[in-house]
């Protein structure tokens, strides 16, 4: 074959773009195909297909979809935590004769992945997951406003997971950063596929985030129970309500900036490279308007389920509810007016730096009032330490260091001193794990029970929660102290060899780290094999009090058969309180939305049109862009998108319950 | 949905479910979503004219604003968008009086009108790249095919939308989902206009002026 016509079809894909000359890829390819065939394998023989399309690939329940971003989020987290450990692993190694194990060239696409991988596929798919299972049953809903769109967003996060772990076997990933930094990420100096797998991973899982964003907040708007005003939300639901917002206000922003560089890449554009007028500070600028949203978009989520959780285990009502709603809303705004403190360095001049160094510290008055309130909902509150709550005085304890490091950072002078060092990483791992890493595993731990009817292994919970607590501790106070003495990030390899210790340190952190996802592993594991022993059948097995536990454990399809009514903001613990008695007749035929296929193909497509992008092969990306457009239209086509579940069954349902009730004695 | 309960006064007693339950009417939060949608996509053209706002004096020596436009030629594209927005305006009167084949002549009036912008537009583009003033020529030039381009690529996107949603009124008639889908295109419609008379304003005459 000629070379334009092998052009033509593959584009830029050679032979050479699988890396078969590096033996820890290859080994990960072997090992992921094994397991892969393996699970495929086991899907085919136990006939698991038909069910799984029919009931979670195409389901627009919203409590699956939840499940399914939970389930994504964990299992790259896997991914990205071998990031980690290689990272670890390398610098400890790496000093004076001794080179380690990862070359330039792999190391720096490792700090890019585990950056990339654990903002974008493991925070936000575990965020989004748990707004999506928990917001429509603490507002009393049956689902979300826009059900196809939802499961559409899932898939199109899918599809951005899909086309990053593709680079790990084919090609190569970014080597820039987890932020792709131009001018670095131009044409000029990352010619190379790896730039494009970036940019068109995050843009299709951008799709995905900002879709959902507009359906929780319109279903947060417009579809809570009667009664529930505005400040009789429950906690949660007010944060996932903020952090819509901040998704839907924050992430076109990096739709525009992603485009401008890809058009810079593939059009020939001077938006961000060093010639013809360009500027790759407008790249760093814009970056971050969006980047610093984000942040606050991982963690007002965790501060939502710390204050469900401290709540319900403290047994009282939330201190300061009100204080609550309006710091969330205060750092929702103050979030925009800050972006600059990441790079003081810029030379933006004193009254700048002045300006969002000042603005920055004021950020940790509305949260330090949130720390607060928890610790009063705690005072005189019997307080049972049940695993959910472990990771809350954990968090409040970690999170308040790694505050107050941030604060530090804020003052320009300083962060002249330790921009870009270690201190940096050590501060940000410090809020990112302190703050959204442990009020997922409290959320999962919270919640698990409601979703699927029984609770978490208490002793598998302790060992995963401390190792992760005393890992965490030990893994990132050598890395602030790398930090002081001026280590900078990023460093493949040491000269000073008196540096060594802090890194074998950090590294051991590491490992009790694994010790504490595999042991969360185990948990879930060894929590399914004992489910009947650890059963629940009342639907509330902590003594909640916001509506999600009003229902079933798991909920019904419809979530509840009546529409609940509220009265305050603890709407169940005020249902509880009154003596409500739940219904037991009456019940009706209950309007749904029906499944669809459109959701996974059209991501499915978009994926073929993102790697099509990525390697040149116009012919394909003409092709299924046009499939994309073809298929949405088709699917506008089916004005049929509901049914009714029959009467029949939802008594049926409602009767089980009865009896379940009755039997735990309720 | 967050319609008022009836609490009984002085009931000890209150009600905690609705006995009866009033079906959620299809698509009730349909314009709520359509319009956050469109508010995302507004911020998208924020980032894009602050971006032209940066760059609009990066020439790089390059021919510059003034040397460019053609104010006319805009006029006459303005002209064309303007249009269009009235013409929809009236396929939306007729919608609401039920009146489809009205409906149906109007839109088309206006997919024309959205056709004559595109091709006066590809006509100004094609001309400038002839003119040797390409976006890759310099980083005002980028900025400025960027964010007219987009809201180019835009109109075609409603242009696609529209066709389709005539097929449908032909096929479905202006049922409850086609009126909420002509809403919604109506408002995707006049989102454009309004971006436009920001780019006619700010790229075109305080680059001419």
């Amino acid at each position: 074959m000629s070379e334009t016509l092998t052009k033509l079809i593959f584009g830029r894909l050679t032979i050479e773009s699988f890396p078969i000359h590096e033996p820890i890829i290859v080994m990960t390819f072997i090992a992921v195909a094994i397991g892969g065939a393996a699970v495929l394998a086991a899907l085919t023989y136990f006939k698991l297909w038909g069910y799984l399309w029919k009931e979670w690939f195409t389901t627009v329940d919203h409590k699956r979809i939840g499940i399914m971003y939970m389930i994504l989020g964990i299992v790259m987290l896997l991914r990205g935590f071998a990031d980690a450990v290689m990272m670890r692993g390398q610098q400890a190694m790496a000093f004076g004769q001794n080179e380690g194990f990862l070359n330039a060239h792999h190391y720096d696409q490792v700090f890019t992945a585990h950056g990339v991988i654990m903002i974008f596929f493991v925070a936000m798919p575990l965020v989004t997951g748990l707004m999506n299972y928990i917001v429509p049953l603490q507002i009393g809903a049956r689902d979300v406003s826009f059900p196809f769109l939802n499961n559409f967003s899932f898939w199109m996060t899918a599809s951005g997971v899909v086309i990053v772990m593709a680079s790990l076997f084919v090609g190569e990933f970014a080597r820039t950063g987890w932020l792709a930094f131009a001018p670095l990420s131009g044409l000029d100096y990352s010619p190379d596929v790896g730039v494009d797998y970036y940019i068109w991973a995050l843009q299709l899982a951008g799709v995905g985030t900002l879709l959902s964003g507009v359906n929780l907040i319109a279903t947060i708007v417009k579809m809570r129970a009667p009664g529930m005003g505005l400040m009789k939300m429950p906690i949660f639901t007010w944060s996932a309500l903020v952090t819509n917002i901040l998704i839907v206000a924050a992430f076109p922003v990096l739709t525009a900036v992603l485009a401008m560089l890809s058009l810079d890449r593939y059009v020939g554009t001077n938006f961000f490279t060093n010639t013809l007028g360009g500027n790759p500070m407008m790249y760093v600028n814009m970056i971050w308007i969006w980047g610093h949203p984000e942040v606050y978009i991982l963690i007002l989520p965790a501060f939502g389920v710390f204050s469900e959780i401290v709540s319900t285990f403290s047994g009282k009502r939330l201190f300061g509810y009100t204080s609550m709603v309006y710091a969330l809303l205060v750092i929702t705004i103050l979030s925009y007016l800050v972006w600059l403190h990441h790079f003081f360095t810029m030379g933006s001049g004193a009254s700048v730096n002045s300006f969002f160094g000042i603005t920055t510290m004021i950020i940790s008055i509305p949260t330090g009032a949130k720390i607060f309130n928890w610790l009063f909902t705690m005072y005189r509150g019997r307080i049972r330490y049940e695993l959910p709550m472990l990771w809350a005085i954990a968090f409040m304890l970690t999170f308040t260091i790694g505050g107050m490091t941030g604060v530090l950072l804020a003052v320009p002078p300083a962060d002249f001193v330790l921009h870009n060092s270690l201190f940096l990483v050590a501060h940000f791992h410090n809020v990112i794990i302190g703050g959204v890493v442990f009020g997922m595993f409290a959320g999962i731990n919270y919640w698990f029970p409601k979703a699927f009817g029984f609770k978490l292994d208490k002793k598998w919970g302790l060992v995963s929660f401390w190792c992760w607590f005393v890992g965490f501790w030990v893994a990132f106070t050598p890395l602030y102290v790398l930090g002081l003495m001026g280590i900078t990030r990023r460093l493949r390899h040491f000269d000073d060899p008196s540096l060594q210790i802090w890194f074998i340190i950090a590294a051991v952190g590491a490992a009790i780290i694994a010790v504490g996802i595999a042991a969360f592993l185990v948990q879930i594991a060894v929590s399914i094999m004992n489910r009947d022993k650890l059963r629940d059948f009342t639907g509330d097995p902590w003594g909640g009090r916001s509506l999600e536990w009003a229902t079933s454990s798991p909920p019904p399809d419809y979530n509840f058969a009546f529409t609940p009514v509220v009265h305050d903001m603890d709407a169940w613990y005020d249902m509880k309180e009154h003596k409500y008695a739940r219904p037991t007749e009456g019940f009706t035929a209950i309007h749904m939305p029906s499944n669809t296929w459109a959701g996974i193909v059209l991501a499915g497509i978009s994926t073929v049109f993102g790697l099509a992008m990525v390697w040149y092969i116009w012919w394909l990306a003409a092709l299924s862009f046009v499939a994309v457009i073809g298929v949405a239209i088709y699917h506008t086509f089916n004005y049929n998108r509901d049914f009714h579940i029959p009467v029949e069954e939802v008594i049926e349902t409602e009767r089980q319950r009865t009896a379940d009730l009755q039997a735990a004695g309720v | 949905m967050s319609s008022s309960v009836q609490v009984p006064a002085g009931a000890s007693e209150r009600a905690y479910h609705l006995a009866e339950e009033h079906e959620h009417e299809a698509g009730s939060s349909t314009m709520l979503g359509f319009w956050l949608y469109l508010m995302s996509d507004c911020l998208i053209f924020a980032m894009l004219f602050a971006s032209y706002g940066v760059y609009s004096g990066s020439t790089a020596g390059g021919p510059d604003a003034k040397e460019l436009f053609d104010l006319p030629l805009v006029a006459l594209n303005t002209a064309m968008l303007l249009f269009s927005s009235i013409t929809y305006g009236f396929a939306m009167i007729a919608a609401e009086e039920g009146k489809k084949a009205a409906t149906l002549r109007w839109l088309a009036i206006t997919g024309v009108f959205g056709l004559c912008f595109l091709g006066i537009e590809m006509y100004e583009f094609s001309h400038l790249i002839h003119e040797g003033a390409g976006p890759q020529r310099s980083a005002f030039l980028s900025a400025f095919f960027t964010l007219v381009g987009t809201h180019g690529l835009h109109v075609t996107f409603g242009i696609v939308w529209l066709t389709t949603l005539m097929v449908q009124v032909a096929k479905h008639g202006l049922g409850a989902a086609n009126m909420r889908r002509l809403m919604c295109l109506s408002l995707f419609w006049h989102f454009l206009d309004v971006v436009w008379i920001g780019v006619f304003t700010f790229v075109y005459l305080l680059g001419v002026l």
